[in-house]
C-alpha cells in the first residue's frame, strides 16, 4: 500500500506548481504534507488521486503504475476541504455512495454503512442532509464516505481548514486514533506545522513545488535540513549568524562566556516570558523562558546579560546571500 | 467495535423557530394586505372573469364550445407541440447551459447575449424573421409555411431562452469538488451525471419547462405569419380565441382559454412533482 513518487512535474500555464518531486510514502503510516500555501502540496496529492494528471513522472500506489489511470480505478478515498458533500442525499446515502457504484448487495451495503456511521460517531444522523450538519460532523461523514470502498490509501487535503480551532483540534486528535485503528497508508495536506507534527508519522516538507526535507517530526525538528524547514516549524530568532529557537537560547547574568548584551523589553504572555535582548553590535534577540527560569534570574529592563545556546539544540547557519528564485531558474523537462 | 471517543454530539438543524402560527405584526400585516390585493387585481379577478365567461352557457355549451372538432383540433396541436417542444428544450436547454458553464470557446461571450434574442425580441419580429428564413421565398430553399412544423419552430424559437437561463447559474454554482469525490469513489462521468449533477439541476429544469411549456401554449405572434392558421390544420389555441372574439362568441374563446389555464396548472404541478421525486431518488 506504499506510494512511490518519481521525478513528478507539474506546470498550470508558466506556475511551477511540482519541480521534479520524488517522495516514497511507507505503508500503513499516517505521513503530512506540509508547507505554504500554494507550494504544490494540493497538487502533489491530487495528482496522487489522480484528479490531476502530472506532466512528467510517475506514480506507484502499492506497486502498481497508476501514472495514466483515471481516479475511478486508483481504489483511493479522498477527503475535500469544504467536505463535497453530496448535498440532495441523506448521509446515509453519502456514506453508501462508492458501495453502491460498486453495485454491493443491499444487505452488506446497510450493514457497512452502520458500521462507518459508528466509526466516525454519526449514527444518531444517518437521516439527515449534510447541510443539516456542522462542520466537524460533515468531515467525519466525508471521512466515513472516503473509508467505505476500503482505499488502499486515504488522502486528506487541509481536512481539518475550514473548522474552527476547537473543533480542528477535536478532530485531529481522533483521526490519529482512528488511523492507530484502522491502519490504512493515510496522507494528509496541511500548512499548520502543529497539526503535522503533532499528528503524523512522517513528515514531506514542500514548498516552492520542492521537497525541502522528509523525515520524522522529531527528525524535522531537531535536525531541520535547511532555513526554510528551521523557519517553517516554529519561531526563530537570530543570534550572530545563527538561527536558534528562542527556547534553547539560555541567559545569564554573571559575565560568564557568551554574547553579551541588554534587556531592552520583557513580556509575558501566559506560561512563557518573551526577553528581548540587544547585543553589543545592535541585534535584537528574542528569548523564551518559562516562570520559573525568569524568576531565578532576576532580571529587568536594562540589565546586562549574557545569551548562549544551549547545547545540542538545532541551530542554522543562515547564508549570506538573498535565496534564489527557484522557480524562475526550472529547467524544461 | 471502536474505542475512539468524541464529545457526544449536539442535533444541529431545529435552531430556528418556528414562525407558523405567529400572529402578524402591523407591517407584515399591511404587506400580506397590499400584496394580496395587488395579486388579485392583476391575475386572480381576470381569470375569474374568464372562467365565470365560459361557465355562461353553462357545462353543456362549456363543453360543446371545447368539443367542436375545429377547437378541439387547435387544443390538440398547441399542448402536444408544447410538449412535444418543452421535452426537446429540457435535453437541449440544459447542453447549451453545460457548453456556456463548463466548456471554454471562441465567441462565448457572444453566444451568451445571443441566447436571449428569442426572448428580447417582439414576437411579430421573430414571426417575420422566421418568415422571411422558412417561408415561401427562403433564401434557404427550407419552406415550412403552412405546416405544422411552422408552429414546432416557432414554440422553440422562442422558448428557446428559458431552460438555458434556468440551468445555467445552478450549474455554475455546483461544487466541482463533489463530482471529484464521486469520481474517486469510482463513479463513471456518466453515474456521476446522472447521480451528482442532474439531482441538482432538476428543480432548474424544471423551473425552466414550466416556463416554456406557459410560454408555448399562449404563443401567437411568432407563428401565426408562417403558420398560415389552417383550421385543423395550423391553428393553434390563440388564434382560436382570437377569432372566436372576432366572430362575437366570447363563451367559446373563454372556454379555449379555462382549458388551456387548466393544462397549464397541470402541466405546472405535474413538473413539481417530478422534481421532488428526481431530488430524493437521487
Amino acid at each position: 500500500m506504499s506510494i512511490e513518487i518519481s521525478h513528478v512535474g507539474k506546470r498550470f500555464a508558466d506556475f511551477v506548481a511540482l519541480d521534479d518531486v520524488s517522495v516514497s510514502i511507507p505503508a500503513g503510516r499516517l505521513t503530512a504534507l506540509l508547507g505554504p500555501s500554494g507550494g504544490g502540496k494540493s497538487t502533489l496529492l491530487r495528482i496522487i488521486a489522480g484528479l490531476e494528471r502530472a506532466d512528467t513522472g510517475r506514480v506507484e500506489i502499492d506497486g502498481v503504475d497508476a501514472t495514466a489511470l483515471p481516479p475511478q480505478q486508483r481504489n483511493v478515498g479522498f477527503v475535500f476541504q469544504h467536505y463535497a458533500a453530496f448535498k440532495h442525499l441523506s448521509v446515509r446515502r453519502n456514506v453508501a455512495f462508492g458501495l453502491e457504484i460498486r453495485k454491493r448487495p443491499t444487505e452488506e451495503i446497510r450493514r457497512r454503512v452502520d458500521e462507518l456511521l459508528a466509526l466516525v460517531h454519526l449514527e444518531q444522523f444517518g437521516d439527515r442532509l449534510p447541510t443539516q450538519l456542522s462542520g466537524g460532523q460533515r468531515q467525519r461523514m466525508a471521512l466515513a464516505r472516503a473509508l467505505a470502498v476500503e482505499p488502499t490509501v486515504l488522502l486528506l487535503d487541509e481536512p481539518f481548514g475550514a473548522l474552527d480551532a476547537k473543533v480542528r483540534k477535536e478532530l485531529r486528535d481522533w483521526l490519529r486514533r482512528l488511523h492507530d485503528e484502522v491502519h490504512v497508508t493515510t496522507v494528509f495536506v496541511t500548512h499548520d506545522q502543529e497539526e503535522a507534527l503533532e499528528v503524523a508519522d512522517e513528515i514531506v516538507v514542500i514548498n516552492e513545488g520542492r521537497v525541502e526535507q522528509i523525515g520524522s517530526p522529531d527528525d524535522l525538528y531537531d535536525r531541520p535540513a535547511n532555513e526554510f524547514v528551521m523557519r517553517f516549524l516554529g519561531p526563530v530568532t537570530q543570534l550572530g549568524d545563527q538561527l536558534v529557537r528562542p527556547h534553547d537560547l539560555r541567559l545569564a547574568v554573571d559575565p560568564a562566556d557568551g554574547v553579551p548584551g541588554r534587556v531592552s523589553r520583557i513580556t509575558r504572555i501566559g506560561f512563557e516570558i518573551r526577553v528581548e535582548v540587544t547585543t553589543a553590535d545592535g541585534q535584537s534577540v528574542t528569548v523564551t523562558l518559562t516562570r520559573n527560569e525568569f524568576l531565578a534570574l532576576n532580571i529587568e529592563t536594562g540589565t546586562d546579560v549574557r545569551l548562549r545556546i544551549a547545547p545540542d539544540t538545532p541551530t542554522t547557519q543562515l547564508s549570506t546571500h538573498a535565496p534564489t528564485l527557484r522557480t524562475a531558474l526550472t529547467p524544461t523537462h | 467495535m471502536t474505542s475512539t471517543t468524541l464529545v457526544p454530539d449536539r442535533p444541529a438543524g431545529d435552531r430556528r423557530p418556528a414562525r407558523a402560527g405567529l400572529p402578524l405584526t402591523r407591517v407584515s400585516g399591511l404587506g400580506l394586505g397590499v400584496a394580496m390585493v395587488w395579486f388579485s387585481l392583476l391575475v386572480l379577478i381576470p381569470l375569474a372573469a374568464v372562467v365565470v365567461t365560459a361557465s355562461e352557457g353553462g357545462w353543456g355549451g362549456f363543453w360543446r364550445a371545447v368539443t367542436n372538432d375545429q377547437t378541439a383540433a387547435t387544443l390538440r396541436l398547441t399542448v402536444g407541440t408544447a410538449l412535444l417542444v418543452t421535452l426537446v428544450n429540457v435535453v437541449m436547454g440544459t447542453l447549451i447551459a453545460w457548453v456556456l458553464v463548463r466548456d471554454r470557446f471562441v465567441g462565448k461571450r457572444a453566444l451568451e447575449v445571443l441566447i436571449d434574442v428569442p426572448f428580447a425580441l417582439p414576437t411579430i419580429v421573430a414571426g417575420l424573421v422566421l418568415l422571411s428564413l422558412y417561408g415561401p421565398d427562403s433564401p434557404l430553399g427550407v419552406n415550412i409555411a403552412n405546416t405544422r412544423i411552422a408552429v414546432f419552430l416557432a414554440f422553440l424559437f422562442v422558448t428557446l431562452p428559458f431552460i438555458v437561463r434556468t440551468v445555467q447559474p445552478v450549474l455554475a454554482e455546483l461544487d466541482p469538488e463533489a463530482e471529484e469525490a464521486a469520481a474517486s469513489l469510482g463513479a463513471s462521468r456518466f453515474a456521476t451525471f446522472r447521480r451528482i449533477i442532474l439531482p441538482s439541476l432538476t428543480p432548474a429544469i424544471a423551473a425552466g419547462a414550466a416556463l416554456s411549456f406557459a410560454r408555448a401554449v399562449g404563443e401567437y405572434g411568432s407563428l401565426v405569419l408562417l403558420s398560415g392558421n389552417l383550421p385543423m390544420r395550423t391553428e393553434v389555441a390563440s388564434v382560436r380565441i382570437l377569432s372566436s372574439i372576432e366572430n362575437d362568441n366570447p363563451e367559446s374563446a373563454a372556454a379555449v382559454a379555462v382549458v388551456l389555464l387548466a393544462v397549464s396548472l397541470a402541466v405546472i404541478v405535474l413538473l413539481d412533482v417530478i422534481q421532488r421525486r428526481v431530488m430524493r431518488r437521487g
